[in-house]
């Protein structure tokens, strides 16, 4: 058997907690073509360049075997014009300049939100990070934006867990184990769309509060989103909408514990705590690759030529820990200069939730270091989640001694 | 000592001791002093403007603020940091003696430095009339007190507005009005709107969407006289193509004229398009050499660029500024090797009939132009300049998100025209002449402008334009 390439080491699950050692080597050859044909861009430059080449595609029906995942026929897989048009279509039920308070306007409710969860933490000396606190807080705030009822997260949150599970794109897919995770996939994704599509379906007759009743009864001015695209944008905002913010919450709150005097700064200066989500970003990516990408004619970048029908993975992750770009990547520093990540992307597919994510995430933690009395990672790592793109761990367990007011 | 220590010492003294003059305290005399703070110069430091305002942005003045949405006086510039300045607000500098190293102030009093900073910009070309440019309700805009003025006079629902001169400032003037409902005229020389900065091609598109919005574009015609009622107030304007306009408010967008007057008798290469200096923003004399004292950023700067075959550049847009400012701030407190160069491209945005033009490179250097993304009939595209087969330039129309994927081909002097895009491509992708009018046909300045190779420029003198 060849020798496994740094690539298909950083995606075995036995690296989820620290991918970082094979990125570096892997960077080396900053566009990497892979035994499965697929090519993998690691370094910042190449990554940036790629997101902004207008030979590039997102759209999976356009490679030489088509592409098939769960966020079809979202903006996040379409280009340009239908691209910018949907993502208009979305974007005047959440930002500006259409909705320039929407996520203002939801910071009370997000304080509340974390600060009722802190609550409950009061007389526990253990508890578990995700799942009491980077778990439901985000994933309430996105049913709240939305407008899906808190009642149905038990069960979509079993459809998303089932097809996070069962997407690899390393070496470990072919394991029987896996091949099992990946058969329920279909069905998961299934039920999703079909819960989602009923409740906008209900949202069409009688409107309600939320983004997704605003747009099924929306007439803008240029039209309304299909049922279907609709539906796909649905499901893309409910799963990115949380997903990643969980994973940034808990890593954050894990890389301020691994640097006591990190720590003891945004204790001294909370507003710190702005510059320092970025930083959080940058080190720990919740995205860590996306793979949507492919070349839609030869890309030649970094003395390597992407054929024409090539998947390109873009490794944020890597990017985010490039030398050449970081001063001392793999030190955390919370006033790093010039800390222009790719965290959130670049280019038209810049992630569309950012603001709100900042702001969810600037409350969390910032919220998290002032009541929390002296949190000490029980477990280090922690077990992790099996999902390569958005990289998270599964339980973190941390004892304390109390919550301040 | 050796003699990198002797420099390094010289350095760490400067930063010390010295003496830094600013001379402008607008965008690029703050952002300097910023960044002379973050390089660690912790001498004395004097920033003189002649307006009374603390630093402030122009580029809402012809928007937020004239639709009324911002206040004139809430457009600060926020400031990055400390710099612990004197700051000599309200006074300007009216002579600089090089051999004494002075800053003389219309108050009489001379201010020493070590190094000085020019970064005095640009004024408004007024109505060269004088007599009818003081008519009550004829405006230019350019500053702060400016804007409050016109956004007063629009707010009063002023029967017609006539804009004179359609370059970015004027179209931006113009799209206020109708977006007011504000009946407008503008009026102006060229073959278009925007056309000595982007071109005929785009100029053409530019004015579809001046007339879609109801401005009453006339274009080839120049303004030969105002006039005005008894009580003094403008009422009417008299077009060289022989038809008048009724008007109670004119504004004049005539461009700009660098503001180099206070260094007469200097020995600096100050002229017609500002002060040259080189890629390090050290000022050259007039005989070409460059002086180690003297600074200048920001409008009133023109340095040769690498990319545009070393021609001297002025440019008077907002990150060049920045940039500019940022570059002669590290130099001053540096010593060979240390000097930065300024190596940014121009680029440039602005807002008009609900479309965000974007623009990167210098267009005018091109001499062609390629569609290369999107839609023009949806005001939704992107176009690229090139010359001798290289790519110059770029400007989008409501597709600024792809502006960087040009910047790199720019930088990269790549073919032109540029590969096709995989999607979104324009039903017309041959490319085709640019048309920029011949030097010497009459427009609305550019704000970028190729001044040629000569760091004095001695050739180019002030003469005012006949009407
Ligand atoms: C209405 C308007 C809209 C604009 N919109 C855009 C836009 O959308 N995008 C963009 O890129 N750019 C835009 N610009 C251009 C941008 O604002 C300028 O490029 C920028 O202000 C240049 O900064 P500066 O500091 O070099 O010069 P200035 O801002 O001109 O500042 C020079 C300062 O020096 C002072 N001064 C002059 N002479 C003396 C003296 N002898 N003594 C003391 N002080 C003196 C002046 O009064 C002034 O305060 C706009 C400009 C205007 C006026
Ligand atoms: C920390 C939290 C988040 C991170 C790190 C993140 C990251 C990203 C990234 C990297 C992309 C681009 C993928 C690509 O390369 O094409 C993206 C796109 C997107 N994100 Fe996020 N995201 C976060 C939170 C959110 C939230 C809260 C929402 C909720 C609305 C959201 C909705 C979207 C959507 C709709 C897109 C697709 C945009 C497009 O294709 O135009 N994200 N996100």
């Amino acid at each position: 058997m060849a020798e496994e390439t740094p690539w298909q080491q950083a995606l075995r699950y036995a690296n989820r907690a620290n991918p970082y050692p094979f990125y570096e080597e892997l960077r080396k050859t900053p566009v990497a073509p892979q035994p499965d044909g697929n090519y993998v861009v690691s370094t910042y430059q190449e990554v940036v360049q790629l997101l902004h080449d207008t030979r590039v595609t997102s759209d999976g029906r356009k490679r030489g075997v088509p592409f098939s995942n769960p966020f079809e026929g979202t903006v996040i897989t379409t280009d340009p014009p239908e691209h910018d048009v949907d993502r208009r279509r979305m974007m005047r039920h959440f930002g500006p300049p259409e909705c320039p308070h929407m996520i203002a306007g939801f910071e009370p409710e997000i304080r509340r939100i974390f600060g009722e969860l802190l609550d409950n933490l009061t007389g526990k000396t253990r508890i578990d990070l995700v799942d009491e606190f980077a778990f439901p807080g985000p994933v309430t705030v996105i049913c709240k934006v939305l407008g899906v009822p808190l009642e149905a997260i038990p069960s979509f949150h079993g459809w998303i867990e089932t097809a996070l599970d069962g997407l690899d794109f390393g070496p470990e897919a072919n394991d029987p184990e896996q091949q099992r995770r990946a058969a329920a996939v279909p069905d998961a994704v299934t039920a999703l769309r079909q819960y989602l599509g009923d409740l906008i379906g209900q949202y069409r007759k009688q409107p309600g509060p939320g983004m997704l009743s605003g747009m099924a009864n929306d007439d803008g001015p240029e039209g309304p989103l299909s049922q279907e695209s609709l539906v796909n944008n649905a499901m893309l905002m409910l799963f990115a909408g949380h997903e990643t913010t969980v994973n940034l919450i808990a890593h954050s709150v894990m890389s301020l514990l691994r640097h006591p005097d990190q720590l003891e700064k945004l204790r001294r200066r909370p507003e710190l705590i702005v510059p320092g989500i970025e930083e959080f970003l940058r080190f720990e990516s919740s995205v860590q690759l996306w793979p949507t990408r492919s070349a839609l004619e030869d890309v030649e970048i970094a003395g390597t030529t992407i054929p024409k029908g090539a998947p390109i993975f873009l490794c944020y992750g890597s990017a985010n820990r490039d030398s050449e770009r970081f001063e001392n990547p793999d030190k955390l520093d919370l006033e790093r200069p010039d800390n222009q990540h790719v965290g959130y992307s670049q280019g038209i597919h810049y992630c569309f939730g950012a603001p709100l994510a900042r702001l969810e995430v600037q409350i969390a933690v910032g919220e998290f270091v002032r009541r929390v009395e002296n949190p000490r990672l029980v477990e280090d790592p922690p077990p992790y989640r099996r999902n390569q793109i958005f990289r998270g761990p599964r339980h973190v367990w941390v004892d304390i001694d109390g919550i301040r007011e | 000592m050796t003699l990198p220590a002797t420099v390094a010492e010289l350095v760490r003294d400067f930063r010390a001791n010295g003496r830094i003059v600013i001379v402008g305290a607008s965008l690029a005399g703050l952002r300097a002093a910023e960044a002379l703070r973050d390089e660690g110069f912790t001498g004395s430091l004097t920033i003189i403007g002649d307006e009374p305002h603390e630093p402030y942005d122009r580029p809402p003045l012809s928007k937020q603020v004239l639709k009324g949405w911002v206040p004139a006086d809430h457009t600060q510039l926020p400031r990055l940091r400390a710099v612990d300045a004197q700051w000599r607000l309200g006074v300007a500098a009216t002579g600089l003696d090089r051999a004494t190293r002075q800053v003389r102030l219309a108050d009489g009093e001379h201010i020493p430095y070590d190094r000085l900073l020019i970064a005095t910009g640009t004024r408004a070309r007024q109505w060269p009339n004088p007599t009818e440019a003081a008519l009550e309700g004829v405006y230019t805009l350019r500053s702060r007190d400016d804007a409050a003025r016109l956004q007063q006079a629009l707010a009063a629902r002023p029967s017609r507005v006539l804009i004179i001169g359609a370059g970015f400032i004027g179209s931006e003037m113009a799209s206020v009005c109708r977006e007011l409902d504000i009946p407008v005229t503008v009026a102006e020389r060229g073959s278009a709107p925007l056309v000595g900065a982007l071109g005929g091609v785009i100029g053409k598109i530019a004015a579809e969407m001046q007339r879609d919005h109801g401005v009453d574009l006339r274009c080839g015609v120049g303004v030969s006289s105002l006039e005005g009622d008894a009580s003094g107030h403008v009422r009417r304007a008299r077009l060289s193509d022989g038809t008048t306009i009724e008007a109670d408010v004119v504004v004049a967008s005539l461009g700009s004229i660098r503001n180099v007057e206070w260094l007469e008798g200097s020995g600096l290469a100050a002229g017609f398009w500002g002060i040259g200096c080189d890629a390090g923003g050290r000022a050259f004399d007039i005989n070409g050499v460059v002086t180690d004292t003297v600074y200048v950023a920001g409008d009133v700067a023109r340095q040769p660029h690498v990319l545009y075959e070393y021609q001297f550049l002025a440019m008077e847009h907002w990150d060049n500024a920045v940039l500019g400012a940022e570059v002669a701030a590290h130099n001053m407190v540096n010593l060979d090797p240390d000097y930065y160069p300024y190596l940014l491209l121009p680029s440039f945005w602005s807002g008009q009939f609900g479309v965000n033009i974007k623009s990167v490179g210098v267009p005018p250097f091109g001499d062609e132009i390629v569609f290369t993304q999107g839609s023009v009939k949806e005001r939704r595209f992107a176009a690229a300049y090139g010359r001798r087969g290289r790519i110059v330039a770029a400007v989008t129309f409501n597709n600024g998100k792809w502006l960087e994927h040009y910047a790199r081909l720019i930088e990269q002097s790549a073919p032109f025209p540029p590969p096709p895009p995989g999607w979104d491509q324009p039903e017309d992708m041959n490319p085709m002449p640019a048309e920029f009018p011949a030097p010497g046909v009459p427009t609305a300045i550019p704000d970028v402008v190729l001044t040629g190779h000569d760091p004095s420029e001695r050739r180019a003198e002030f003469r005012p334009r006949r009407r």
